[in-house]
């Protein structure tokens, strides 16, 4: 253990004197560092004089916490190269090859260089924060309480771990430092929608709410180390694999995995979907399970806490009864109103953005609105209680005819697509990133295309001409 | 001591750039691997130093499998990389220390290594400069400096002399020599021929990826070039006429005041021949062997590798 700090630190500090040495880093940095806050403090002066002027205490209360978590941001965005650079830009000088052929770690040496990464940046954002809570002290502006300020700099130290991870993994992945540059907008952007929705939290949220945000920026950071670490491979900096985009290799892979060994449909459906579902057991028994969490908590969330808000009287709910009663009727043509295809469209398109958000949050944002999703349908079933339906009734009539298709097919897509992440995440012993992530999505493709559409279909179906007719069959049981 | 059996590396699914590589280098023993640039000796040494895994084959350096025990690989051996590879702001001195303290030097050896090597390559005033600033020579001198700095049991040096003046080069040749005769086991990659002829006990000439020769100077003469031939000089012209050659002894060429032979045994064969010169009464004023370079050996075995006609 001791031994791995100190090789840490050796690759670091090695980093850092490489850094601290070339004026053409340090001084645009310190330059920008300090410049900015000056800048940002007229700024704060202007919004201050123009809020008191025309009111908007709101933003006011909060334009403090606001600027301090963007000056924090600003010297990270531009320290990134710093990051981005760390691979690449050793093997495009040439250095990379006598260090890789030490007998350092490759843990080792990509720690040190994750180290170096973030603590640059850092310490370009804690300085540019402390010369502007040092110049905005002497402003008539509330300060920000030490909670507060403590929550923004945690959040600052977030997001240089999320952005410093992801530079260094498109460093490990990309083959020059002008591809790397230019990959780098997929930190930058994705971190400045982010810091806007932080933003929106800090203005109307509570302060608490920030906990979510450093919670959610720390997992997606550690995710990124993790992808990092796990791809992380000697032979990926040198070899030529890496040079070259080779479509048809691409095509031939994804052709392999997602056919299989079958050679007809037939073969397909009982070889490689069993075999797909087998893969897919770990998956889908965490997904069902905590679809059952989110779905039987959202429910008892809602009988609990919505009385509370909202006065249910008996003469209320015969009300609410009585419109359900003469609505339905409307249920007689609902495949007019919504053809079975656009609603398969959907739930297929639903799946789909399941998938992509996965991708990017390496199956977390994929599953959380997932579970938002069941979540929902408890918190239906919660109301329906509340209004003196029997849930079970509902359940069963409403939403298990179609649901035993639609849901099974949504289970299988959300547990394959949280697969493709935690594939990403897992070493995978002679694949690239590249490779790993194309195995992956040909993987989910064999499970979406053998099961989720045909399920998909079969539910919209059941959706349209069957559940409606038990809902009013089985509603004078409600 | 390295020893490979079958190496290979494959790229893109479709292009090997080593293919069936089999060698053997043992301890004091410099073998140099020669070959056209992208032949395949650079990828070989980095399955040697464990950067790259074999697709087929295995080797083993200094007791330990490339696949098995990368780390203890990487520990024992010295490598001299294409490029040198130098922290351009870090001065000679902070560079060998920084890999001494990567290959777990103690403070003390990384001093007396550091000082030793930078002493020995003639770049002590210049230890304290930041290498950017150093001559290409003296980059070249640090990077093999790094190579040696943790004394290892084996050595992979790619072109190790090149961009250096005569002198240096004479050094960096003196010390390879030098480490030979302490039990290192070395390769040398180059293309610098003469190079190779002077310090190599065995030379690999490799093409496509494939061996196409391996062994001895003396060896890949005779396999190339055959046997080795003898020109007889006389001091005024000299009319052998029917000339009783000894077994294994035929007459390649003449001239009025020289004969040339070639020898399938000269051990053997040489004595009878210089007897039957003589009793001739011939003006015999020298008999040697015509000299055969590697760069010969080499042309022709490309040569015939391209199926082009060699042109002496």
């Amino acid at each position: 253990m001791r031994r791995d700090f100190e090789a840490i630190w050796m690759v670091a500090r090695r980093e850092f004197l490489d850094q601290f040495r070339d004026w053409r880093i340090v001084v645009p940095m310190l330059l920008l560092v300090t410049l900015f806050p000056f800048i940002a403090d007229d700024t704060t002066r202007q919004a201050v004089n123009f809020m008191n002027r025309f009111g908007g205490d709101l933003i006011l209360d909060n334009l403090v916490p606001f600027v301090v978590l963007v000056i924090g941001f600003f010297p990270l965005s531009f320290t990134l190269v710093v990051a981005l650079e760390s691979f690449v830009g050793e093997k495009e000088r040439g250095t990379i090859e006598p260090l890789l052929s030490s007998p350092l770690e490759d843990s080792q040496m990509y720690l040190g260089k994750l180290l170096v990464g973030i603590i640059t940046p850092l310490v370009f954002s804690y300085g540019s924060i402390g010369i502007y809570l040092a110049l905005i002290s002497r402003r008539p502006v509330e300060f920000p309480g030490p909670y507060m300020l403590a929550l923004i700099l945690l959040l600052t130290f977030a997001h240089a771990v999320l952005m410093v991870s992801s530079a260094i993994v498109i460093s490990v992945q990309a083959t020059t430092i002008r591809a790397a540059n230019l990959l780098a907008s997929f930190v930058v952007v994705p971190v400045a929608f982010l810091l806007q929705g932080e933003t929106i939290l800090i203005f109307w949220g509570n302060e608490d709410v920030l906990w979510f945000a450093i919670a959610a920026v720390t997992l997606l950071a550690g995710l990124l180390v993790r992808l990092g670490l796990a791809h992380f491979r000697r032979e990926y900096l040198l070899g030529r694999e890496i040079d070259t985009l080779n479509f048809k290799w691409i095509w031939r892979r994804f052709k392999e995995r997602f056919v299989g060994e079958a050679r007809s449909v037939l073969k397909w459906y009982s070889i490689e979907i069993p075999r797909s579902l087998r893969e897919l057991k770990q998956s889908l028994m965490i997904v069902t399970g905590l679809a059952l969490v989110a779905g039987v908590a959202s429910y008892f969330w809602v009988v609990v806490n919505v009385p509370s808000y909202i006065d249910l009287t008996p003469e209320m709910k015969s009300e609410i009864r009585t419109l359900v009663s003469e609505n339905l009727s409307s249920l007689d043509n609902l495949g007019e109103q919504l053809p079975a295809p656009v609603l398969f469209l959907h739930n297929a398109r639903t799946t789909v953005v399941f998938l992509l958000l996965g991708l990017v949050s390496f199956g977390t944002l994929g599953l959380t609105l997932f579970l938002a999703n069941i979540g929902l349908v408890g918190g239906v079933l919660g109301a329906a209680n509340l209004v003196g339906f029997s849930p079970l009734l509902a359940f069963v009539s409403g939403i298990l005819p179609h649901g035993i298709f639609e849901l099974t097919a949504v289970f299988l897509a959300t547990a394959a697509m949280l697969k493709v992440g935690a594939q990403l995440v897992t070493p995978q012993p002679e694949k690239s990133l590249g490779e790993t992530l194309l195995l992956s999505l040909a993987d989910w493709f064999r499970v979406f295309v053998g099961l989720v559409l045909p399920l998909l279909a079969v539910a919209a179906l059941v959706e349209i001409y069957v559940t409606p007719a038990l809902i009013q069959l089985a509603f004078p049981y409600f | 001591m390295i020893e490979t059996h079958d190496l290979s590396k494959q790229y893109n699914s479709d292009f090997w750039a080593v293919d069936g590589v089999t060698l053997n280098v043992q301890p004091g023993r410099i073998l140099a691997l020669l070959g056209q640039n992208g032949a395949g000796k650079t990828t070989t040494v980095r399955m040697l130093t464990a950067l790259l895994v074999p697709t087929r084959g295995w080797a083993r350096v200094a007791g330990y499998d490339v696949t098995k025990n990368p780390q203890e690989i990487r520990s024992s051996v010295g490598v001299l990389t294409e490029q040198h590879g130098l922290y351009m702001r870090m001065t000679g001195n902070e560079y060998l220390d920084f890999f001494g303290k990567v290959y777990g030097l103690s403070p003390k050896t990384r001093k007396s290594r550091s000082d030793y090597l930078l002493e020995y390559f003639g770049l002590s005033e210049a230890a304290k400069r930041r290498s950017g600033e150093y001559s290409k020579g003296m980059k070249q001198k640090l990077a093999l400096a790094r190579a040696l700095i943790h004394d290892p049991s084996v050595l992979l040096l790619d072109e190790p002399t090149s961009a250096m003046d005569p002198e240096s080069s004479r050094l960096v040749r003196d010390e390879i020599a030098r480490l030979r005769s302490s039990q290192r086991t070395i390769i040398i990659c180059t293309h610098n021929l003469a190079e190779a002829e002077a310090l190599a006990d065995h030379i690999a000439i490799i093409y496509r990826g494939k061996i196409l020769l391996n062994g001895t100077l003396e060896e890949l003469k005779r396999t190339v070039l055959g046997p080795v031939e003898y020109e007889a000089k006389f001091a005024e012209a000299f009319d052998a006429g029917e000339l009783d050659l000894p077994e294994g002894v035929a007459l390649v060429s003449r001239s009025g005041t020289s004969l040339r032979f070639r020898i399938e045994a000269p051990h053997v064969a040489n004595p009878k021949l210089v007897h039957a010169l003589t009793s001739r009464n011939a003006p015999l004023i020298s008999f040697q062997e015509v000299p055969r370079k590697l760069e010969q050996v080499y042309l022709k075995t490309m040569a015939d590798a391209q199926g082009v006609a060699y042109a002496a």
